[in-house]
């Protein structure tokens, strides 16, 4: 679907004209990314972000499958084909480096892209598939790099595997069978190694698929907007291309250039010094963090420390974690209020740089070792991350007096809209 | 529904991390945790500046064949440093004659096993080899150093600290001026390590490696103090475990400076397609 002023693909090579009639793949780009998308002429540069994820991908993507070429799945051999890759293959650290910084970079993007969605409440109808595709891309990620961040087989990829999967043994009676099945083994071994470089091939290509569905999805109704009001009429939109190919090769200028600025300058800055050790599962690492990108969830898990009637603190602390992103999907029938943008949401726009702070506290404490007072404050900070999605968003919904809204996209651009009227007989309203 | 269970979803687990907190901030109180000798007297590495700190550092060849020197007449009877092959000695300045007296007069020979005959044997080191495996009699085999350096905060500074920080433990104050065995009076270092307060745990099996001024003759007539030496074999084990950092850095600028150029036309593509748009 599309709106009915959208551009129109018109070939005029001959051999175009072929294809068109035969195969329209340049006729589908068109319409998707293309001149035939007409997209809201008010867009800010946080709408750059979903690109930006499309070209992270992109770059995962490619560095990996040369690394898949060099690297050996084997927890015997592992450690060292990654340092023979840093060493001997002809750009193979910068290769490396692009990966694992990729992997950052990639995170970075969609956070930001995820927490755009929550100001301007971009899950609302009649976007919500959206939404719920985007959580899944999100939890497949997190999947992808956890597995990702095992392959090189250091001290932290071994007990990483070994926490995380441990979390599957706190599921009653069948966790640990589970977590032996998972693993092939009754800890990280090669058996683990070999099924997650296996998996951590494949889910990108998974991710790949649903981002398709996404971009689909978006297009039933077309991109939202600041305002949160929708299209109404030509005036409103710009065609995709040439309006934000632009605006987003600007962006891509600047991703690219904080790209490398971690790739070729500071490429260890976001990893741990013990992943430069061999795995030994003889010798604990003092603290295990995993990657920055977890930490705001790692604190979630490690705040349940007491057990809870009968539920084990352990059980407790993979629930809320997991939790923690499921409450995502709700979101849409969470936050009820009829105004989507946060521009226009007062109350509601408060709460959101509270969240915010709160999930930057978390991280924080995440990374931290898991002693007082980063216990205790991310235990206060877990509890506002739950409220704010479960309690506060329902109640703020009902009870806001939302702002007034501009009357078009075109008025809250140019200030005034002489092409939107509320009826033919009424006059333009200003 | 949602809107139903939602919030009693959300006061459960704000529930549970309630009682969690109060259970932790009972237990901080009534029992708090005692202070560590680690925590007191663990020291951060000395803040020294080397050749190749910063975006625009690069590697001392002279200083990295100093280095060498002291891996090979003092570090190398007990570490390995298996991920470097004797041909990557080239990176610092040897020529391939070097290298190959360098590989065949080491030490430690290579390992050969004949497939045929079963038998095992050794032979001199070609420069296509690695560094041999150094087989240690002592208490487990020292950590392999290749990467040492990448894989201890701090770096090559806390290999420098490291190797310059052996002290006496008794009378031995930190920088608040309390004294180590008076506050902690069981953290004595037992027989057979040594105290280092630059070690996480203080005490470590290696008895300090460069003891005095001289132990090590440089080829290129530099005075080898033990700091010198100190700084030198950092910088080595700084290279081996990232011997392309140069050429990282060097990479660098020319990819900035095309995204830079890249990124500003593209700005003023972007001003000049919306002109009409605002």
């Amino acid at each position: 679907m599309s709106f009915p002023w959208a551009n129109e693909y018109k070939p005029v090579h001959p051999f175009m004209r072929y294809l068109d009639e035969r195969l329209p793949l340049p006729r589908f780009v068109y319409n998707v990314v293309g001149g035939g998308y007409p997209v809201p002429r008010n867009l800010n540069y946080m709408w750059n972000f979903g690109v930006l994820a499309g070209v992270a991908l992109m770059l995962q993507i490619v560095t990996g499958v040369v690394l898949a070429m060099h690297y050996a799945a084997n927890a015997g051999v592992a450690f060292d084909s990654v340092e023979h890759i840093m060493r001997d293959v002809n750009w193979g650290w910068m290769l490396r480096y692009a990966h694992a910084n990729g992997a950052s970079m990639f995170f970075i993007v969609v956070y930001t892209h995820i927490f755009r969605g929550f100001f301007y409440s971009s899950y609302k109808a009649p976007r919500e598939m959206i939404w719920l595709l985007g959580v899944v891309i999100f939890l497949l990620m997190m999947a992808t790099a956890f597995m990702g961040y095992v392959l090189p087989w250091g001290q932290m990829s071994f007990w990483g595997a070994k926490v995380i999967t441990g979390l599957f043994s706190a599921i009653p009676l069948i966790g640990t069978p589970l977590q032996q099945w998972l693993l092939g083994g009754f800890a990280p071994d090669n058996a683990a190694l070999n099924r997650f470089f296996s998996l951590h091939f494949l889910l990108p290509f998974v991710i790949l698929g649903v981002i398709v569905l996404h971009v689909w999805a978006l297009h039933i109704p077309g991109s939202s907007n600041p305002t949160g009001v929708e299209v109404k009429t030509e005036s409103d939109t710009v065609p995709f291309h040439p309006y934000y190919t632009a605006k987003d090769g600007f962006g891509l200028g600047i991703f690219m250039i904080l790209y490398t600025l971690l790739v070729f300058f500071a490429p260890n800055l976001l990893g741990h010094p013990d992943n430069y050790i061999p795995a030994n599962p003889m010798s604990t690492p003092a603290h295990i963090v995993p990657e920055w990108y977890f930490w705001p969830f790692y604190a979630i898990l490690r705040a349940f420390t007491s057990d809870f009637f009968f539920i084990p603190a352990k059980l407790m602390g993979v629930l809320a974690m997991f939790s923690a992103i499921l409450v995502w999907f709700f979101l849409p029938w969470l936050d009820t209020g009829p105004v989507r943008s946060g521009h226009y949401r007062p109350l509601f726009r408060k709460f959101f740089y509270l969240l915010v702070i709160d999930v930057l506290v978390l991280g924080y404490c995440g990374g931290a070792p898991a002693a007082e007072p980063y216990v205790m404050i991310s235990q206060i900070a877990s509890m506002y991350y739950f409220l704010h999605f479960l309690v506060i968003l329902p109640i703020v919904s009902s009870i806001e007096t939302p702002q007034p809204l501009p009357f078009s996209i075109t008025e809250a651009v140019l200030g005034k809209d002489e092409h939107s009227v509320l009826s033919p007989t009424s006059p333009a309203v200003a | 529904m949602v809107r139903l269970f939602g919030p009693l979803v959300g006061l459960f687990f704000a529930v549970a991390l309630f009682w969690s907190f109060g259970n932790g901030a009972y237990n901080a109180i009534t029992q708090p945790t005692p202070a560590t000798v680690e925590a007191s007297f663990h020291m951060h590495p000395k803040e020294i500046a080397f050749s190749f700190d910063g975006p625009f550092g690069t590697f001392d060849r002279a200083q990295l064949q100093r280095g060498f020197k002291i891996y090979q007449e003092v570090c190398s009877n007990c570490h390995s440093l298996k991920q470097v092959a004797f041909r990557d000695l080239t990176a610092l300045g040897y020529n391939v004659a070097e290298v190959k007296a360098i590989a065949k007069n080491w030490g430690n020979k290579a390992q050969t096993f004949d497939p045929k005959t079963g038998d095992r044997g050794e032979r001199p080191n070609l420069p296509s080899d690695h560094f041999p495996p150094v087989y240690y009699a002592g208490q487990g085999a020292p950590p392999d150093l290749s990467l040492v350096t990448k894989a201890r905060h701090g770096g090559p500074q806390y290999v420098y600290s490291l190797l310059t920080g052996y002290a006496e433990q008794v009378g031995y104050k930190n920088e608040k001026g309390e004294e180590l065995l008076k506050k902690f009076p069981d953290a004595k270092t037992p027989d057979g390590l040594y105290f280092n307060p630059y070690f996480a745990n203080l005490n470590l099996a290696m008895p300090a490696p460069l003891v005095s001024d001289g132990q090590v003759t440089y080829s290129d007539g530099k005075t080898a103090t033990v700091d010198q030496m100190a700084r030198d074999v950092s910088a080595f084990l700084a290279w081996t475990a990232e011997p392309k950092m140069d050429k990282r850095k060097q990479t660098g600028w020319p990819v900035l400076g095309f995204l830079l150029f890249a990124t500003v036309l593209a700005y003023l593509a972007k001003r000049n397609i919306w002109a009409d748009k605002h």
